[in-house]
């Protein structure tokens, strides 16, 4: 059973870290492809401004659409590994937490993929207003997705709205579900993450041909200058509305989950005007060779406060243990320290290049600056990382519970036999790993606007009198 | 329906009874609707001669085939949310079985995005395999599934499933998974013979007059075989004969009608067919909603795996709210999409059927403007491989 237990855990965690490298990408440009569309709209009067418009919403559309299509395929997966791996979850959790669920798929996915539909195929078909008014509710259904699923996800951190009858919780109070107060946070944590995250891809995919145009002596291209730009305003908005969140989250934390706030900074013992861990070399005991902190920083952060107290990894251990019994109520220590560090840092690095981005389009020299540039695209990364290594955190943070202070992870797995697992661990695996290549080709291939002349061509308008005629698209 | 079922087995509550039925309608929604772009998909390897005619194919479900999926996710977290017993049992003990059916959709569904972004034969004809297969092996799966769900599975105390995979694989459900992927066969065959012109159109309506004989002879044999497991468990549910016996005559009639040229009875008719099929297996079941095959007492039902009152309140009131709304858009996508489509008129190709009489009935249409764009996929230059 331990076995069965660490393999499902892997498993989940594979296959959720895989979907949620795309869930962000798509969520961020439906949005930001409404935007361009609609810019495109209002411009029609204007030939070149719109055909400029029109061109840079093709130009994403094509990476929104390879991304799309298997962050679809990998969440299915998602909704059905509850019953397969975590069958015991299912049977404790089903009323409260599958409720959510239930709802997502019924108001969010219909939405997403039937718009998404009209919106790939319909152009010719529908007028162009309803055409717009598709991809603004693709981005509304991606939007709603994300709110259900993190009610579940909220409720697992922080359970409200329920009560405990027999083996099983049950819901008592859907409102008090959805109205999570760690919900609000991590919601809007998510959502502006997304932005940055589909930002930070059109500011690198923009700088590479932006450089490739510096290189070739041509003025850049406005495609590129445009959407680097776009991406720059948005960006910084979205990055600075992320870290408000996520402190938000933090204080949220250090009241509701206090053992993850501890071993988020690895904090042995409850102290007062804590000083914030930036870095350790050495083991995070209390003894290490060499280390960077902020005074204060801690308590500031967690509590709003310079003397305030945070909680040490000793004292709520012995609480825990008090209250629901003896055993090890610590997550492991090195992967909630380093992950939260890794998110923060890429964090405080894309805000940085954000910022810097916006001064020197302001000052006019975006497209000149190549330094800026190149670091554009790798700088691509940062908010992948990031979104990753802040699920790591928020999941394994948790542990021991699956559901804090209610269930442990070890009491949900199914009873299945370990050949299984190795099976479906190995499948997924292989699966997602050559998806992961095949995206990644096709991905680098589009952005770097090569592809284009081999596919069918996407948005070619019907003549005026085939109108109804369905073009061939795929 | 709520009413009469409530009345029969006053133990359980309206509520229940009612998220039986919603679990039931999705399901046949859901075969209804993947059903055809299922057998769509394995008409690629029945009817297409060349990449143009599985592009024609592909396009035909193009615009609608993950909206017709997201049945499949809302059935599933309907499940989880109102009978999570039913959904975590389900679930664990079909765990291989749904990990294949995951894998195959997880194939399909990038095929459709990722065959057309990129040119060369190879790339082509690997999404090709991966939109067959990954069509063929669901259909085939699904019907295994509900034959195992109303046959019976190794299920012991506290629900846990004690079986194997093996205990899965058994003649009847065989019989159960032959007759689904057969009915999606002739569902997707009659649909593409709906939704395309000319030579393409012909040979789905051959497809789908050879299919109509064999997925009538399936589905008797396994309505047949059910209802002689259920006369021996003496436990018929509640279905009324018509139902099994209209699941049986509308497939029957479907080749007649397509001799007869109605394309769009034909597809009325499979449908009919399939949610008869699905109708019967849930009447069957009833009050069950999983069958233990070592003892009664270990069944689940809608009482015994059933989720809170107020949660099935509350899912109540949104579906109440939101269903229609879903159903509204989604018909008026079909309706945005309705019509045939044609292979594009591609320079220098003749099109042999281009003399034959159009069609008969819907509206029609070349992609003429597709025709600058798509000439390195120019079916001179392919080879077909079906």
């Amino acid at each position: 059973m331990a076995m069965t237990l660490d393999l499902s855990r892997w498993q989940f965690g594979i296959t959720t870290v895989f979907h949620f490298m795309f869930v962000p990408l798509t969520i961020g440009l439906a949005l930001l492809l409404a935007i361009m569309q609609t810019a495109a709209y209002r411009t029609r009067e204007d030939a070149e401004r719109h055909d400029k418009w029109d061109r840079i919403t093709r130009f994403w559309r094509r990476l929104f659409l390879i991304n799309f299509a298997i962050g679809v395929v990998t969440g299915i997966v998602q909704e059905f590994q509850f019953g397969m791996n975590w069958s015991l979850y299912s049977r404790y959790v089903g009323s409260v937490f599958g409720a959510p669920l239930a709802v997502e798929a019924l108001l969010a996915f219909f939405l997403e993929s039937t718009f998404l539909g009209v919106w790939i195929f319909g152009k010719g078909r529908v007028s162009a207003r309803v055409h717009l008014a598709s991809i603004w509710l693709v981005s509304v259904g991606t939007m709603l997705s994300a709110l259900f699923i993190l009610a579940a996800n909220a409720w697992m951190q922080h359970p409200v709205g329920y009560k405990v009858v027999g083996n099983r919780a049950v819901m008592t109070n859907f409102w008090a579900v959805m109205t999570n107060s760690t919900l609000i946070g991590s919601f809007l944590h998510v959502l502006f993450s997304a932005l940055v995250t589909s930002t930070m891809l059109i500011l690198g995919v923009s700088g590479w041909h932006l450089l490739k145009d510096r290189r070739a002596g041509h003025a850049p291209r406005p495609v590129f200058a445009t959407s680097a730009k776009l991406a720059l305003v948005v960006g910084v908005v979205a990055i600075v509305a992320t870290m408000f969140f996520g402190d938000n989250q933090a204080r949220i934390m250090e009241r509701q989950q206090p053992m993850k706030m501890a071993a988020a900074e690895a904090i042995y013992n409850t102290q007062n005007g804590a000083s914030f861990s930036l870095l350790t070399i050495g083991d995070l005991s209390g003894n290490p060779i060499f280390q960077i902190r902020l005074p204060h920083m801690l308590s500031v952060l967690a509590d709003n406060n310079w003397d305030g107290a945070v909680q040490g990894l000793n004292q709520i251990q012995a609480r825990e243990a008090a209250k629901y019994g003896p055993g090890n109520y610590k997550p492991i220590l090195w992967v909630t320290y380093w992950t939260f560090r890794i998110m923060v840092g890429c964090g405080i690095l894309m805000l940085v290049l954000l910022a810097a981005g916006l001064w020197l389009m302001r000052r006019r020299r975006l497209e000149q600056s190549a330094w800026f540039l190149r670091i554009a695209v790798f700088a691509i990364a940062l908010p992948f990382v990031a979104n990753t290594t802040g699920w790591i955190f928020t999941e394994m943070g948790r542990q021991p519970w699956v559901v804090y202070g209610l269930l442990k992870t070890s009491q949900a797995v199914s009873h299945i036999g370990t050949g299984y697992v190795v099976t479906t661990l190995v499948g997924f695996t292989a699966i997602y790993s050559l998806l992961a290549a095949v995206d990644f080709g096709l991905m680098a291939r589009y952005a770097r606007g090569e592809g284009t002349s081999e596919e069918h061509d996407d948005e070619s308008e019907p003549e005026p009198g085939d109108d109804r005629v369905p073009a061939l698209v795929y | 329906m709520t009413f009469i079922l409530a009345g029969v087995h006053s133990a359980h509550t309206g509520f229940e009874v009612f998220w039986f039925i919603v679990i039931a309608i999705l399901w046949s929604g859901y075969f209804v609707l993947e059903g055809f772009d299922f057998g769509v998909g394995i008409m690629l390897g029945v009817v297409a001669r060349d990449d143009l005619d599985r592009r024609v194919l592909i396009n035909t479900i193009g615009p609608v085939w993950d909206g017709n999926e997201v049945w499949l996710l809302v059935a599933g977290g309907a499940t989880f949310a109102a009978f999570p017993n039913w959904y975590a049992t389900l679930f664990s003990g079909f765990y291989l079985p749904l990990f294949l059916i995951l894998a195959a959709l997880i194939f399909r569904g990038v095929a459709f995005e990722f065959r057309a972004k990129r040119a060369f034969p190879a790339w082509r004809v690997a999404w090709d395999h991966a939109i067959f297969w990954g069509s063929l092996l669901p259909a085939l799966l699904w019907g295994v599934a509900f034959a195992n769900i109303l046959r019976g599975v190794p299920i012991g105390a506290n629900f846990t499933y004690l079986g194997s995979f093996f205990n899965l694989l058994n003649p009847y459900s065989l019989v159960g998974g032959v007759t689904t992927l057969l009915l999606f066969s002739l569902h997707g065959a009659v649909f593409t013979s709906l939704k395309t012109t000319d030579d393409l159109r012909e040979r789905a309506s051959r497809a789908a007059k050879v299919l109509a004989p064999a997925a009538t002879a399936a589905i008797v044999a396994f309505l047949a075989w059910t209802y002689v497991n259920a006369h021996n468990a003496h436990n018929t549910g509640l279905v009324p004969p018509i139902v099994p016996i209209l699941a049986i005559a509308a497939v029957a009639v479907v080749g007649w009608l397509l001799r007869e040229h109605l394309e769009g009875w034909a597809f009325v008719a499979t449908a009919v067919g399939l949610v008869c099929l699905v109708a019967t297996i849930f009447l069957n079941l009833y009050p069950r909603v999983m069958v233990s095959s070592i003892s009664p007492a270990y069944d689940l039902t809608i009482g015994n795996s059933a989720s809170a009152p107020y949660t099935l309140k509350v899912m109540t009131i949104v579906a109440l709210i939101f269903t229609p709304l879903v159903l509204v858009y989604q018909g008026w996508s079909y309706w945005v999409f309705r019509g045939r489509l044609s292979r594009p008129a591609l320079p220098g190709v003749v099109e042999p059927a281009a003399a034959a009489p159009g069609p008969a009935e819907g509206e029609t249409g070349s992609v003429a403007p597709e025709a600058g764009a798509t000439l390195e996929e120019s079916p001179l230059t392919e080879s077909g491989t079906s």
